[in-house]
C-alpha cells in the first residue's frame, strides 16, 4: 500500500462525519442518474422499436422529378464535355411509386436490406352496425409485411392466418376497434371515393402507439387497388434493414439508385428523437447536480482538512515528502471517496433500475407498455462515473494544490508565534 | 579555528547568511551575514533575546526557508537556493526537526509516526522500520507506549516521541527549536538529555535553539546572537 496512500485513508477516517455525507451525495448522484438515464432510453427504444416494428428502417415514396440540366461543350481539344446544373433544394416528387418491383430489384442488391414490403396507402371512411369513423387504409401483401414489421407480434386478437385466407378480411388497431364497438368476427364497411366494400375483421392489432392504433386498417394489396381504383404502383416501399444504424448511408444510397425519396427511420422521427435527446441532456444535467452539491461538499471538506492539518502538512514536510507527496495525500482522499462512491452508486443504480422494470406502467399515453420501460447500458454507467470522476477530481485538485504550496517554515513559525 | 576543530566532521555549514522579512518600509533585516560551522558529535546551543532571528536561522539551515543570500552546505553538498525538490531531498536525508510543539500525527500510533521519515526515505523494509521505530521508542524511554496514540501521551512522552522520529533516518545533523519551551522542569531535563545523549551517541550535530540557560549551559558550545548576528562563539 503506497505511504500516502495510508496517510490519506488515516486524514480521511478522522473526518468520518463530513467524508460519508460526500460519500452519500456521489453515491446518490450516481445511482439517480443512472436510473434516470436508464428509464429515458428504455423509453427511446421502446420507441424506436415500435416505429421499426410498424413503419420500417425506411420508407422509400415519390419518385424525384430530373432537375439537372446536362448541358454538352467541347472543349479546346476537341474533346466533348459534360457540364450539368442542378437544383438540390427545389426538389419536385411524383406521388407514389409507379413501378415497385423494379425499385425493389434495385435496393435488395444492398447488403444491408433485409426484406421490403410495397403498400398501397389512402383514407377511408370506416362505418360498423353503430358507429363511424375515418381511417387510414394500408394495402400489403401479407408474408411481405410480416418481413419488414412486427405486426404478426402486435395481434391483439384474431389471426394473421385467418387473414391470410380471407381475401375481404381486415385488420384493425384495438382503439379504432373499440370507437366502432367492432371485434374479431364482426363485419364493417369501408368507404373510399365512390367505392365501397363490407369487410371482415379477421384480427385486431396493437402497436401501443395510440395515433397508429386508432387509425391505422391493414387490407389486401388487391383489395385496397379496386376500392382506390389504382390498378397501378404503390404508395410507398416499407424496408427493413440487418443494421439500423447503418439506415442513414443505406437509405441515400437508395435514393441515388432508386431515384425515389428515401427517409430512414431516424430523420422521419426526428422531432421525437431529438425530444428524447433533449430529455435525457436535461435529467443528466438535473441529476449532476446532486453529484455537484456532493463535490461542493468533497471540496469544503478537503478544504477543512487542509486547514486543520497545516502543521502536519509542515511536519511531513520537514521530514522530506515533496510537494507532490502531499498533493497526492489530498488527492488520494478525493479518489478513496470517488471510488468508493461511483462503485456504491452503481449498485444502487443497478437496484433502482430493476425496481423501477418492475413497476406497473399506471396509464397508457403515448405508448402502452405493462412495465415502466429500461434501457440496460454500461454507457449510462461509463456516464456517470466520469461526471462523479470531473467533478470530485476537481474539487480535490484545488485543496491539494493548497496544501501542496504550504510553506512549512512559514507554518511552523506560525504556530509556534 | 582550533585545530581540534579543524579535524572533526563538519556536518553543516553556512556562510554569508542574510534574511529579510517583511516587505516595503515593513522589510526587516533578519540575518546579517551569518557564518556557522556544526560538528559530528557536537551540540551546540543558539541562545539570544527574542527577535534576534534564532529561529530564523534554524529554519534557514533546515532547509525550511530560503535565504536571500548566502550558502549553505550540508554533509559536504552545496544546497541550491532555488530548487524545492532538492531541499525536500536533503532534508530528508539529512536533517532531523525537533519543534517546541511535538507535531506529530494524531491519527498515527507512537511506533508510525517515528516510521514516517523513515517511509517516505524507502531505505528499509518495513519490519526493519516498525523493529527500529520500537528501539527508538525504547531509548528514549517509551518502549512500553509504542502502540498509543499521540493523545494518550503526556506532554514529555509526546516530545520524546518526536525526538525519536527526528532520529528516524539517522540523519548527520538535528535542528531543535525550543524543544523544551513547552514542557515543566522535570519533563525539560529528560528530554533535553535523550536528545542529546542519543545525538551524541549516533554522531550527529545537534543545534538547539533555546531560551532556557541551564540547558544552554549543558551543551557543548554557547552561540549567542544578537541583531541577526553571532556576537561571539
Amino acid at each position: 500500500m503506497s505511504h500516502n496512500f495510508r496517510i490519506a485513508i488515516r486524514f480521511l477516517l478522522a473526518k468520518k462525519r463530513s467524508m460519508l455525507m460526500s460519500l452519500a451525495g456521489i453515491v446518490f448522484g450516481v445511482g439517480f442518474f443512472i436510473s434516470t438515464q436508464a428509464q429515458l432510453s428504455g423509453y427511446q427504444e421502446l420507441f424506436i422499436e415500435t416505429i421499426l416494428g410498424t413503419d420500417g428502417a425506411i420508407r422509400i415514396e415519390d419518385r424525384i422529378q430530373a432537375t439537372s440540366v446536362f448541358v454538352e461543350a467541347a472543349s479546346s481539344k476537341g474533346n466533348s464535355t459534360n457540364f450539368f446544373l442542378s437544383d438540390e433544394n427545389n426538389r419536385r416528387f411524383v406521388e407514389g411509386i409507379e413501378h415497385p418491383e423494379s425499385v425493389v430489384v434495385a435496393i435488395m442488391e444492398l447488403s444491408n436490406i433485409e426484406a421490403t414490403s410495397s403498400v398501397l396507402k389512402g383514407s377511408v371512411q370506416l362505418q360498423s352496425a353503430l358507429r363511424e369513423d375515418s381511417g387510414q387504409v394500408f394495402g400489403i401483401t401479407v408474408d411481405d409485411h410480416l418481413a419488414v414489421s412486427a405486426l404478426e407480434d402486435q395481434i391483439d386478437s384474431g389471426s394473421i392466418i385467418d387473414f391470410r385466407q380471407t381475401p375481404m378480411g381486415v385488420i384493425l388497431g384495438v382503439k379504432l376497434a373499440a370507437r366502432l364497438d367492432v371485434s374479431v368476427g364482426d363485419s364493417l364497411i369501408i368507404r373510399a371515393v365512390d367505392q365501397q366494400r363490407r369487410l371482415k375483421i379477421s384480427a385486431l392489432y396493437e402497436t401501443g402507439v395510440s395515433d397508429i392504433d386508432k387509425k391505422r386498417v391493414f387490407m389486401h394489396i388487391n383489395t385496397v387497388r379496386s376500392l382506390l381504383k389504382k390498378p397501378h404502383g404503390v404508395s410507398f416501399i416499407q424496408v427493413s434493414v440487418f443494421d439500423r444504424a447503418r439506415t442513414m448511408i443505406d437509405s441515400q444510397l437508395i435514393e441515388n439508385v432508386t431515384n425515389h425519396f428515401s427517409t430512414p427511420w431516424q430523420e422521419r422521427e426526428k422531432s421525437l428523437l431529438e425530444l428524447f435527446k433533449i430529455l435525457r441532456i436535461s435529467s443528466a444535467i438535473t441529476v449532476s447536480t446532486i453529484i455537484i452539491v456532493s463535490g461542493l461538499g468533497m471540496f469544503s471538506m478537503l478544504v477543512m482538512i487542509v486547514m486543520e492539518k497545516t502543521r502536519e502538512i509542515a511536519i511531513l514536510r520537514s521530514m522530506g515528502y515533496t510537494r507532490g507527496d502531499i498533493s497526492s495525500i489530498f488527492l488520494w482522499q478525493g479518489a478513496i471517496v470517488l471510488v468508493l462512491g461511483t462503485a456504491i452508486g452503481c449498485c444502487l443504480g443497478v437496484l433502482m433500475t430493476f425496481g423501477i422494470s418492475k413497476l406497473p406502467m399506471p396509464s397508457a399515453g403515448l405508448f402502452t407498455a405493462e412495465f415502466f420501460e429500461v434501457n440496460w447500458s454500461g454507457w449510462h454507467y461509463i456516464q456517470a462515473v466520469v461526471a462523479a470522476t470531473v467533478i470530485v477530481m476537481i474539487a480535490s485538485l484545488i485543496p491539494a494544490r493548497r496544501a501542496a504550496r504550504l510553506v512549512p517554515g512559514d507554518v511552523i513559525r506560525g504556530t509556534a508565534a | 579555528m582550533s585545530e581540534t576543530a579543524a579535524n572533526r566532521e563538519i556536518a553543516l555549514e553556512c556562510r554569508e547568511l542574510h534574511k529579510y522579512l517583511g516587505e516595503g518600509e515593513m522589510k526587516v533585516h533578519v540575518l546579517r551575514g551569518v557564518n556557522l560551522k556544526l560538528y559530528r558529535g557536537e551540540v551546540s546551543a543558539i541562545v539570544g533575546p527574542s527577535g534576534c532571528g534564532k529561529s530564523t536561522l534554524l529554519y534557514l539551515l533546515g532547509l525550511l526557508d530560503r535565504q536571500d543570500s548566502g550558502s549553505i552546505h550540508v554533509m559536504d553538498e552545496v544546497v541550491p537556493l532555488d530548487k524545492d525538490g532538492e531541499h525536500t531531498r536533503i532534508r530528508g536525508e539529512n536533517i532531523g526537526f525537533v519543534f517546541q510543539f511535538h507535531f506529530l500525527l494524531p491519527e498515527f500510533s507512537a511506533t508510525e509516526n517515528v516510521m514516517l521519515p523513515m517511509r517516505k526515505l524507502g531505505r528499509l523494509s518495513p519490519k526493519d522500520m516498525e523493529a527500529r521505530s520500537v528501539a527508538l521508542l525504547e531509548e528514549v524511554g517509551l518502549g512500553d507506549k509504542t502502540h498509543r496514540l499521540p493523545s494518550q501521551l503526556s506532554g514529555g512522552e509526546q516530545q520524546r516521541v518526536a525526538i525519536a522520529r527526528s532520529l528516524a533516518n539517522m540523519p548527520g545533523v538535528l535542528l531543535a527549536d525550543e524543544p523544551t519551551g513547552n514542557l515543566d522542569v522535570k519533563n525539560s531535563l529528560m528530554v533535553f538529555e535523550s536528545l542529546t545523549r542519543l545525538a551524541k551517541e549516533k554522531g550527529q550535530a545537534v543545534l538547539i535553539v533555546t531560551h532556557n540557560p541551564e540547558l544552554a549551559q549543558k551543551c557543548d558550545r554557547i552561540l549567542r546572537m544578537q541583531d541577526g548576528q553571532f556576537i561571539e562563539s
